[in-house]
């Protein structure tokens, strides 16, 4: 079969693009390339990677890094504060933190995960998956479910809101905080702040543990297409405890092979993440600056992986809170595991990591060290520090170095949607083949290809580092590269404020 | 719990890519004059949530850079929209009004106060054209909100409201 990568004499054929993908975080462009008959011969995923916040980083003193950092994504900032934070208590010498500043940071991540799962799912996802993927356009986003199920729509806005709730407290501001600082944290979260928390955990629990029964339900309903859906193998990488247990904030890395959980076996395990490039190189590829991932020990062409809530929730061997857990059994026993290895699969386990979440907040709260004064600690001065961090789209790697003037000299960091990247790519080639081949393209077919895309929530703002809005354009070309067809989905504001 | 604010002014943009900073600059502008009945936020861009910020106001304004309107600002009224950003990262200010009427009625009165910017590559800093419009939007702007804020410590808002309707329609 062909792998729709590479098409042979690809001047002769219609080419569609897709541009960009909507509804995800940033810009990217899908293009096809089509015979007369309209079969698939070739599909990429493209993305632009400037890697231009490197630049920005390098000279900056150390210091001012988890907060700068922030500014690579408007979406997730306190996954990248916090990954930077960890470089660098490498940096200051600070190889355990002290009680209250770790608990800090793993309240205010948890906070993070709770409130950009709900976005993804309520207000990105659940248009095309409650109304369904070619349902009408008008009516597929975050309004039209406002209109047809209000109750789903509230709650995803208040959960969301209250992991902003979260982050407030624990960062100090809603936007751009400065909570966590090398070798810890600068405030704890007063008894005040805690209380004001506490009294609605248990509300946003009811509504996280719902919102994994919506995510069943679908699969319920929809059974054999969610299934099928861009279904394809592939290897998972992911942190992981010490015990097995999955830990978003701290661990090892743990990557496991292709195959329906529990089945497939470990790659690597417990790997110290201080010398993660022994274990992931990236390969470049000519048709796109985004470099691809890959496990060293299976090489480019069978080493690439997926990173995320379902990479997470199949290869962790238990989740640490009782209510997730027991819904992460069922998820992986559902439809003898079908559901786990799907594509689709990401929201399910999206929604139990949103519970777990919940549940370690709820459990953080009633901890007395979150009111401790002892916040900072230090050590023997470094050159080198690696952060990594489970952020919601997938593990995230921060890796600076530091001269003796207290200046970054090198940073490199490795975005979840770039782990991703080749995942993407097989995911979307596998709807094209189930949808798109041999048909006469529509809107709804089309959407297919994005539902696909969201379904890894990507954050190609982050992954590309790009700026620019531009409308959705769906093009078809003739091989002589006259216009045969425009579709054109509608123009963004133009106000220059994506991140 | 003590009432919200009448007055919300929302910035938006990332500090890092030059003029996109104009938003959070001129809220940091106006944190420092601590006006009375006016709550000030800044973020990257607006999500739905932001529909939840706007209960009980009198007025929302929000303060984004663009490079489409007439320099050195203007400042126009907004209404519910149903547009496009729905389906993006980004929501317009037009889409958050629109979120809110869905959920929770009428939405307060609105404005947009967009300064003009140029350049808007990341790690570059303000441009000095921007820099001008910047200064220009925080003088009308305070001048909207009373004149001197220091001196009118008992901020009207409804009057304040019609200030700043009465020049929007100037304009």
């Amino acid at each position: 079969m062909n792998n729709l990568e590479t098409a042979a004499h690809p001047e002769t054929l219609r080419r569609v693009a897709i541009e960009p993908i909507t509804r995800v975080e940033g810009h990217g462009k899908v293009t096809l390339l089509l015979d007369e008959d309209d079969h698939v011969l070739r599909v990429r995923l493209h993305i632009v990677e400037f890697r231009g916040f490197e630049e920005v980083i390098r000279g900056r003193p150390y210091w001012e890094i988890p907060v700068m950092v922030q500014r690579l994504c408007g979406i997730c900032p306190v996954s990248h504060h916090l990954a930077a934070s960890k470089a660098l208590d490498q940096i200051v010498g600070a190889d355990k933190l002290t009680p209250t500043a770790e608990k800090l940071r793993r309240l205010m991540h948890y906070g993070q995960i709770l409130q950009s799962h709900a976005l993804h799912f309520f207000h990105l996802s659940s248009p095309d998956l409650l109304f369904g993927f070619s349902s009408e356009v008008a009516k597929r986003n975050i309004v039209g479910v406002a209109a047809a199920y209000p109750d789903v729509a509230r709650q995803g806005i208040l959960l969301r809101k209250y992991g902003q709730e979260v982050i407030r407290h624990t960062a100090g501001k809603r936007v751009h905080g400065t909570g966590s600082v090398p070798g810890g944290v600068n405030k704890n979260l007063s008894l005040a702040e805690r209380d004001e928390l506490l009294k609605d955990i248990y509300q946003i629990i009811g509504w996280c543990r719902a919102a994994v029964q919506i995510a069943r339900q679908l699969f319920e309903q929809n059974l054999a297409e969610y299934n099928a859906f861009g279904r394809f193998d592939a290897h998972s990488l992911s942190l992981i405890r010490a015990d097995g247990a999955m830990d978003l904030y701290h661990g090892g890395l743990r990557a496991s092979e292709a195959g329906l959980p529990g089945a497939g076996k470990t790659i690597f395990d417990h790997v110290d993440y201080n010398h993660y490039w022994e274990q992931i190189s990236e390969e470049v590829k000519s048709w796109t600056y985004m470099k691809f991932p890959f496990l060293r020990a299976l090489g480019p062409e069978h080493g690439w992986y997926r990173v995320g809530p379902l990479a997470r929730v199949t290869q962790c061997d238990f989740i640490p809170t009782p209510l997730a857990e027991k819904e992460r059994q069922q998820f992986l026993a559902f439809d003898a595991g079908s559901a786990a290895g799907s594509t689709l699969g990401y929201h399910w386990a999206r929604m139990i990591e949103m519970l777990h979440a919940a549940e370690v907040i709820k459990e953080l709260l009633h901890d007395t060290d979150l009111q401790g004064n002892d916040l900072v600690t230090t050590g023997e001065r470094q050159e080198r520090g690696v952060g990594i961090i489970e952020a919601p789209r997938g593990t995230l790697i921060h890796h600076y170095r530091v001269d003796e003037h207290d200046q970054v000299i090198r940073a490199n960091l490795i975005v979840s949607t770039t782990h991703n990247n080749q995942a993407m790519n097989e995911a979307v080639r596998q709807v094209a083949r189930q949808y798109i081949d041999g048909r006469k393209l529509t809107e709804g077919l089309l959407n297919h290809i994005e539902v696909a895309v969201r379904a890894f929530d990507p954050c190609l703002s982050c992954a590309t580092h790009a700026l620019g809005k531009m409308p959705l354009q769906v093009e078809l070309l003739a091989a002589d590269g006259e216009r045969i067809d425009l579709l054109t989905r509608g123009a963004c504001d133009a106000e220059p404020s994506c991140c | 719990m003590s009432a919200a604010p009448p007055i919300l002014i929302i910035g938006i943009g990332n500090p890092s890519r030059g003029d996109d900073a104009l938003g959070p600059l001129l809220i940091e502008r106006l944190q420092t004059l601590q006006l009375p009945g006016v709550e000030l936020l800044t973020d990257f861009q607006l999500q739905v949530e932001y529909a939840l910020d706007l209960q009980d106001r009198l007025q929302v304004i929000f303060v984004d850079a663009s490079v489409n309107t007439q320099p050195p600002f203007t400042f126009t009224p907004v209404y519910a929209t149903e547009d496009d950003s729905f389906s993006s990262h980004a929501l317009s200010p037009g889409a958050v009004l629109h979120a809110y009427r869905k959920l929770l009625g009428a939405p307060p009165a609105s404005a947009v106060l967009a300064i003009r910017g140029e350049a808007f590559e990341l790690g570059e800093s303000l441009s000095d054209t921007a820099a001008r419009n910047l200064e220009a939007a925080i003088e009308w702007l305070s001048h909207s909100l009373g004149e001197a804020l220091g001196q009118a410590r008992d901020l009207q808002p409804i009057a304040w409201a019609k200030v700043a309707e009465a020049d929007q329609n100037a304009a």
